[in-house]
């Protein structure tokens, strides 16, 4: 008797589809390899993240509601986003306190959605298929993943499987690297300063690759490293787990 | 509100900081010096998340039940031959502390370290009336010579370099030999002590501020690292203490149980140097004391968060350790935010000490990053209550236009998937199109808050639902 293979559903993340649709692969074969059934709802589009840090609830509730109905049928939701992952999980319920009705279907997406390599880790507890890569990284734990969602031990535990890679850590890689979604654009001068010592920190460890779990932050630290002139490759960390850390770095040069 | 301060200005002075080297070498310390002090007095406390849950729990019951320890507290203050005023703002605070000093007829009073006197403005309020304050701590002393205001709550000189104390210290203390060695750090302590006690012996009143009052024995407790407090509060002949309502807490064994939480959180030490309890002026028989004291609550808009979201934010010990550790303040310094509170505490109290129409951009200035609330002793969610702010921006219609209409568009969009689609998938081609073989954008106008300082990484071409459908996937 065979048990049948987990439903998941992958809310890939507005991000991810408009800069970096190779994270959103890397995740489908990494649950793919590890026996998951993958489905992408094509009406997915943001989870709402931009309005409700910005005080727009009825705009970010009205977000949620569609994530919710579009979501709600599969096992498990897996986002490559500690951000968008922390916002289903711990704020969409409190989206609709007074609403009863909603609030429970909130909750119960919230119990069943996972960021990516938590979900690998801690629900499926697999080892992905062995992969290489030849180097040395390091890892920015993004704040919402970290704190909102205690993603930290996860990524390292994967990444320590790969072949030949060798992590170094930060001085002080729970930093946040400056990017805060609007902040930083808003406040674009101190999200620099942010970011400034965030590259120093970094450059600072000599490795070649850069690792993170969320677009945005990486799209950040990618632009100001290249700005910096400074070589180090900047990836998703699914992009590494899944071996298709093959084409061009996040804002690299194509051949 | 202490003269003239206005977080309006806050992105302008967020430039003039960044553009300040020396202050940003000051403010580059507390790395050193607090948060990795904070570091290893946590780590070598194994029961210190219990005793954050504790903490919380003893400051969460009291102001469930503040008003019944008000009044305890006051009653044990009467009993012990103190006196209490109750302030319902500023004004009121300053008026009744001037009174007391007149009726003593103060000329001259010294001053403990007290965020409260600076949130009432006291200084320049009893200078006003002929009176002179001095300050007693030495960071507060040197801003006071300055004529600064603390750029941190509880490193109120954290922003100035010993080679500008020196300076000051020469322009201000024209009596001593213009020769004198001030290189090192102890030097200038010693000579501030020297200034100082001479200004101790001839104060008539001594004004404290609070870490606790205590409702079963009717106590206030500092606690400081210079012994300075003590003098302050012992030799004039008038003591008076000002101090926020939500510094009380029912028992003793409550103030041992948070400030093994204060210390290692504000500085990494285990205990500050000096914890002194004050109850009632000097009776018969004590070797010494103030023959008179006054207990005078402040209120200043505090009652009015209970019962609302901002209700945890009465629980702070004001500590700074959310401002020690976060990435915003340590980029700009605490005088950026236009308010006596600096960092995630103060954008949470400063909308409604100067409201939000003045303030709304200290609750923007912020990633959210959550370090704030994870290091807190109290467990404040700051991070959320930065959110309560943003949210009744928006719901008052202050949000500027153009980020109102940003968030507009963006939902639209974002509400109709196939135009979305339509759309994220031109734009993604074009950019990619844009960026060519670099991958990457120098520059783009609509975006020149992110080009200005760095790269624009370039979208890999299409979106990735178009590629997934492309596949024949769903
Ligand atoms: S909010 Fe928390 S961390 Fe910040 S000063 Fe208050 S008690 Fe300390």
């Amino acid at each position: 008797m065979t048990t049948p293979k987990p439903q998941v559903g992958l809310f890939v993340t507005c991000l991810v589809d408009f800069f970096r649709p190779t994270v959103g692969f890397s995740a489908v074969k990494l649950l793919e390899d590890a026996g998951c059934e993958v489905s992408v709802p094509a009406a997915q589009t943001c989870c709402g993240q931009p309005a409700y840090n910005s005080g727009d609830r009825a705009g970010a509730r009205a977000l949620a509601e569609q994530v919710i109905a579009l979501f709600e049928t599969f096992d498990h939701v897996v986002v490559p986003s500690g951000s968008c992952a922390g916002m289903i999980k711990v704020h969409y319920p409190d989206l609709f306190s007074g609403e009863p009705g909603w609030r429970l279907r909130a909750e119960r997406l919230a119990a069943k959605t996972h960021e990516l390599t938590s979900f690998l880790v801690d629900v499926l507890g697999v080892a992905p298929l062995p992969v290489s890569w030849e180097g040395t990284a390091t890892y920015h734990d993004s704040c919402s993943g970290l704190r909102e969602l205690g993603v930290k031990a996860q990524p390292r535990r994967l990444l320590s499987a790969v072949d030949g890679l060798a992590i170094k850590e930060m001085r002080d890689p729970e930093a946040c690297c400056g990017f805060g979604g609007t902040f930083c654009v808003k406040y674009d001068e101190i999200s620099n300063a942010i970011v400034d010592r965030k590259t120093a920190d970094i450059k600072s460890t000599g490795v070649d690759l850069l690792l993170s779990g969320d677009l945005g932050c990486l799209l950040n630290m990618a632009g100001k490293l290249k700005r910096e002139g400074s070589r180090v490759e900047v990836r998703h960390v699914a992009e590494v787990l899944a071996g298709m850390a093959t084409g061009p770095a996040i804002g690299e040069k194509t051949k | 509100m202490s003269g003239g301060l206005s977080s309006a200005s806050f992105p302008k002075n967020a430039h003039a900081a960044l553009a300040n080297p020396p202050l940003l070498k000051a403010i580059a310390h507390i790395e050193e010096t607090l948060v990795s002090g904070r570091r290893r007095a946590v780590d070598a406390l194994p029961e210190f998340e219990a005793l954050r849950d504790a903490g919380r729990d003893i400051k969460a019951h009291t102001l469930a039940h503040l008003d019944l320890y008000l009044e305890a507290f006051e009653k044990k203050v009467v009993e012990a031959g103190g006196f209490v005023h109750w302030a319902a703002d500023a004004a009121e605070a300053s008026r009744i502390v001037l009174d007391i000093c007149q009726a003593a007829g103060a000329r001259r009073v010294t001053k403990g370290k007290s965020m409260i006197t600076e949130e009432v403005g006291l200084n320049a309020f009893l200078e006003a009336n002929g009176i002179t304050p001095v300050e007693t701590d030495l960071g507060e002393y040197i801003i006071q010579l300055r004529g600064e205001t603390p750029s941190h709550i509880i490193a109120p000189a954290v922003h100035v370099n010993k080679e500008q104390v020196a300076a000051d210290f020469r322009r201000v203390h024209t009596k001593l030999d213009p020769l004198r060695n001030l290189e090192e750090p102890t030097s200038l302590l010693a000579e501030a002590r020297g200034v100082l006690r001479e200004r101790f012996l001839t104060a008539d009143v001594g004004i404290t501020g609070a870490n606790f009052l205590v409702a079963e024995t009717g106590s206030t407790v500092i606690v400081t690292n210079e012994g300075n407090g003590d003098l302050t509060q012992i030799l004039p002949k008038t003591h008076i203490v000002l101090a926020s309502i939500e510094k009380v807490v029912p028992t003793l064994e409550d103030v041992a149980t948070i400030m093994r939480l204060l210390a290692r959180s504000a500085t990494g030490q285990e205990m500050s140097v000096y914890t002194t309890l004050s109850t009632g002026p000097r009776r018969a028989g004590d070797p010494d004391g103030p023959e008179a004291f006054h207990v005078v609550l402040l209120d200043n808009g505090r009652s009015a968060m209970l019962g609302t979201e901002f209700e945890d934010m009465l629980r702070c010990i004001r500590c700074g350790a959310c401002i020690n550790h976060c990435p915003v303040y340590r980029s700009v310094g605490g005088h950026a935010y236009g308010s006596v509170y600096p960092g995630p505490m103060g954008s949470v109290l400063t909308p409604s000490l100067q409201g939000l129409e003045k303030a709304a951009h200290l609750a923007n200035a912020s990633t959210l990053c959550g370090r704030c609330e994870s290091v807190c002793p109290m467990r404040i969610p700051l991070p959320k209550m930065l959110r309560h702010w943003r949210e009744k921006e928006f719901e008052r219609h202050l949000t500027p236009k153009k980020a109102r209409f940003g968030l507009a568009a963006w939902r639209f969009l974002a509400a109709r998937p196939r135009l979305y689609g339509a759309v994220t998938r031109m734009a993604a081609w074009s950019l990619a199109r844009l960026a060519g073989k670099d991958g990457a954008l120098k520059q783009l106008p609509l975006a020149s808050g992110w080009t200005r300082w760095r790269d624009l990484p370039a979208p890999e071409g299409g979106t990735f639902r178009t590629e997934w459908a492309k596949r024949g996937r769903k």
